[in-house]
This record gives structure tokens, sequence and C-alpha cells, in this order.
């Protein structure tokens, strides 16, 4: 049974050195849950972005707080080059795990279902293979001379995810963001911040219920609005752009990083 | 003829060469791919499906992220889009970096979905904004995704041509090289040879580019540039003057 908590104590499953999932930009990031990780400083997190991230990852590395990054890809879109990821990259300051979209969706998925991995097509002669000897290339078993490659599930000690709203007792509505789900089904924990709380029974409704990840997958919920700033949270609020090309410039350098930390994460308290 | 601007020329360019398909899904950071697949929807009167990762409005995906790439392995994208920090002669492509992969010179993004739909789409359309000895390489420093296959890997997709901002090239999947189809208005072959770091076939003349009709810029600029700055606002004000929409 999950409960409706303050921020700060929703995240306290998320300890230093833990596997953290974490959603695309368009699913909807929990950047307000980020700041607040950030000023309790956790350290040596493997951040798993299912399958890409943008600002959150370039922030967490920024403030040290990861050891290995395992994405498909970091990058701020329209605003270029993430620039906290590229320089760690370039400085050796982190672990890369490079992967690619679907590979991740594959081996969240394997976990979900519990088994122990999951065959994909393509990237068979890509250097991602190269770089990943934890992924295997098999002969398909029910073909002749087929290699397949095969992705070890996923299983994250904690997914942290942001949706549009929450019931009281932990249902979470996450519409047609289905990956969110899927997090959640793989990981050990899953902690969520919602824009609000629904008076009533999300499971009820089966219009709402078919989008309700349900509270028996979820360990804690609270309440962040506009928990995606400034990013977007998909119908219902845009990303903030003013905010994020400030972001760009500030970013560019460790010291410009550190005084956006200073102005926009540590004198930021959560709401 | 009307004045165009050289991304006008692009998605018109792409938009020829996606010719006829049932669904063109555009992935991340690829705005004159989405242009040039909306354009081709306002041609064919709302077909062809069109998918845009990014987009809430130019996606009927319900499935969650994983619904594209299942829907590709399905045979069901008929046409993707991809770039690269590099691309070699040969098709490859590097969306990761140059140098040691634990201590690189240079960093890109990330591999994002190349690596399987590059595989599984039949029409890949490589894009390349920057033509220059620096992007179009002999040979990439990492292959995110490789541009042709051993006969016995499951491979019915890849690369039909590369569109840059000087020239389009076809590529040649049996002789894995590229072939300079055109050459767009204002720029020469001398200097797409000059500025091409790996060796391509061309024909003895080699023609310009067609520039898009009155009619394809009134489509981009009235019906496409709205519905661009969705996803990609800046692109579409700087391109087409186009004002921001909220979500």
């Amino acid at each position: 049974m999950s409960a409706i908590v303050p921020l700060d104590e929703a995240l306290s499953s998320i300890a230093d050195g833990v596997t953290l999932a974490v959603p695309r930009e368009t699913a909807g990031v929990p950047m307000a849950a980020t700041r607040a990780l950030v000023r309790r400083g956790v350290k040596r997190l493997h951040l798993i972005a299912l399958p890409t991230s943008s600002l959150q990852a370039d922030l967490l590395i920024g403030a040290g707080a990861i050891a290995t990054l395992e994405t498909s890809a970091v990058s701020l879109g329209e605003f270029g080059p993430a620039p906290r990821f590229t320089d760690a990259m370039l400085n050796g300051r982190i672990r890369m795990l490079d992967a690619t979209c679907p590979a991740l969706h594959a081996a969240f998925q394997a976990a979900e279902k519990g088994i122990p991995f999951m065959p994909l097509r393509g990237i068979l002669g890509s250097d991602v293979l190269k770089y990943r000897p934890d992924w295997k290339v098999i002969n398909n078993p029910f073909g002749d001379g087929d290699p397949i490659v095969l992705l070890p599930a996923i299983k994250p000690d904690v997914a942290l995810i942001h949706a549009p709203m929450a019931d009281r007792a932990g249902n979470v509505w996450i519409g047609r963001q289905r990956e969110l789900a899927t997090m959640a089904h793989a990981a050990g924990k899953t902690v969520v911040t919602v824009e609000k709380i629904h008076d009533g029974d999300l499971l009820a409704d089966p219009l709402l219920a078919a989008g309700t990840l349900p509270g028996f997958y979820v360990e804690r919920v609270a309440v962040a609005t506009q928990g995606c700033w400034p990013l977007g949270l998909p119908d219902h609020y845009a990303a903030d752009l003013a905010h994020l090309a400030e972001y760009v410039r500030m970013a560019a350098s460790a010291e410009g990083f550190a005084k956006y930390l200073d102005e926009h994460v540590y004198a930021r308290q959560a709401a | 003829m009307t004045a165009f601007r050289p991304e006008e020329l692009l998605a018109d360019v792409i938009a020829r060469l996606i010719g006829d398909a049932r669904h063109i899904a555009v992935g991340n950071a690829s705005p004159i791919p989405a242009t040039a697949a909306l354009l081709c929807r306002a041609r064919g009167s709302g077909r062809p499906y069109v998918s845009l990762l990014q987009s809430r409005k130019h996606n009927f995906f319900t499935g969650g992220g994983v619904e594209l790439f299942d829907c590709a392995a399905q045979g069901r994208v008929d046409v993707f889009f991809l770039s690269g920090g590099e691309i070699d002669g040969e098709g490859n492509i590097n969306l990761v970096g140059i140098g040691e992969h634990d201590h690189p010179r240079v960093r890109f993004p990330g591999s994002f979905g190349s690596a399987h739909l590059y595989y599984v789409v039949p029409k890949v359309i490589l894009f390349r904004t920057e033509h220059s000895r620096r992007t179009l390489v002999p040979r990439v420093g990492f292959v995110s995704a490789p541009g042709a296959s051993p006969d016995n890997v499951y491979r019915p997709g890849g690369p039909i041509a590369l569109v840059t901002n000087r020239c389009a090239f076809g590529f040649d999947k049996a002789r894995r090289r590229f072939r300079l189809e055109s050459v767009h208005p204002g720029h020469t072959v001398e200097e797409v040879i000059e500025h091409t770091g790996f060796a391509f076939e061309r024909p003895a003349m080699v023609p310009e580019t067609v520039p898009p009709s009155a009619e394809t810029l009134r489509l981009l600029r009235d019906e496409v540039a709205p519905e661009l700055a969705e996803v990609y606002p800046q692109f579409a004000a700087a391109v087409f003057g186009q004002a921001a929409v909220s979500a």
C-alpha cells in the first residue's frame, strides 16, 4: 500500500548507489524530485534513462550524483548537446553504458515478464554491441543460421516517475505513457510524483482505469506541482524555453553550472 | 521563381525521396525531415500517417515509447530518418563519439534507436546539414549502425539516400557506395568533391536539384509551419517566422 508523503520522504528509498530508472522527456520527467535528490546530495547512482535523457541526466551528472549512466542518448534537443554530460564523457568522469532505444525497452520488458532476457533484431555489426559484453548473440533456435541479439533483463532498484495525478490509494494515472507501467513492473520499488491528488478511485472509472498504474506497484507518492519544470508535461504544460536557454548558457562551464545549482536547485526548496 | 530558404529546398528533396508511403516516422532532432513528412501529408490530403516521436498531436501511438520500435520491427514503418556526427562512404553512421570509447575526444549524444531502426525500416533517408570533411568521413570512429550487413543478418531495411546542404546522394546497396544524384542550386560538383571525405560515384553530368514549386512553398509556409511549431518551436520560428504554440 502506497502513501502520499512529502517529497523528500518519498525519495528516501533512492539511496546512494542504487540503480535508478527514469523516463524520457515526452513521458514526463520528475525534475522537482531530481532537484530534491541533488539537494540531498545523492551519490554513485547507476542511472538508467528509458530510453534517452535530457536535462535530468545532465543535471545529475553535473552535480556529481552519477557513477554509471546507461541510456541511448543524452541531448538537450533543439538546445544542442548536453553540456555536463559531454564534459563528463570527455574527462572520463562517468562510466557510460551506451545502448539503443529498443534494447532498453526490451530489457525492461524482460524484467516485467520475469524472464532473463529478450531477443531483438538489429544491433549486429554495431559498435554498441562491441562495448556491451553483457549483450549476447545466439543463433535463432527456430531458424537456420539466423543470428540474433539477447538483452539481459533490467531490474532497477527504484523507478522514479512523474504523472498527472494519483488517488489517495496510490493508484497513478499515467494515460498513454505505457512505459511508465513497464518501468514500475520491472523495478523493485516505484516512487511517483504527481501534479495533483484525484479525489476518488481511479480504478472505479473504466476510462481512467485503462490508463492507471495500480497502487500495488507504487511505494510512495508525493505531490510536486509543475513537477517537470523546466521541462514540460505533455498535455499539461510546455517546457520553459527561456529557462532552458539560460541553463545551456550557464552549464557551459563548471563554474556557471555551480552558479546554476546555487540559484535554481539549492535556493529553491521543495514546495 | 519564388525565393525559397535552404530548409524548404531540403524538405522538398526529402519529400520526393519519401515517395509513396503509408507510415513515415521521424525521430529526435530532425526538424527538416519532420517538415518533409508533414509536407507529404499536406500534399496527400491526410495520408500518409506521420509519427513525430516527440509530438502529442502528430503521433498515434498509445503503447508507450516501445510502440514505434515494435511497429518498425513488424514492417509497419516505411520511412525513417537518421543522421550522424559522422557518416562514411559505406553508409555507416556514428552518433556516439570519436576516440577511445571510455575517454573520447569528441562525444555525440548517443545512438538513439539507430542500431535497430536502420536495419528494419525499408527506406532510411540520411540527412546532414553540415556537409564537410569533418562530417562526411572516410571511416566513422564508431559504428552506431552499419550501412549494410552480411547476407545472414536479418536486414529488410537500410539507407536509400543522403541529403546534405550541398547535394543529394543515392545509396547503392549492392556496391555499398553513394552516388551523387543532384547538386542544390548555388552549389557545384567541385565543391561537393572538395567537402566530401569519402569517394562516391557520379554521372558525367550531374543535374541541379529541382527547386520547390510555388505550391510547395505555400503548403510549407501555410500548413506545415504551424504544425511544426509544436515540436520544433525554434526551427519553426527561425525558418518560417512561426509563433510558438503552447503544449
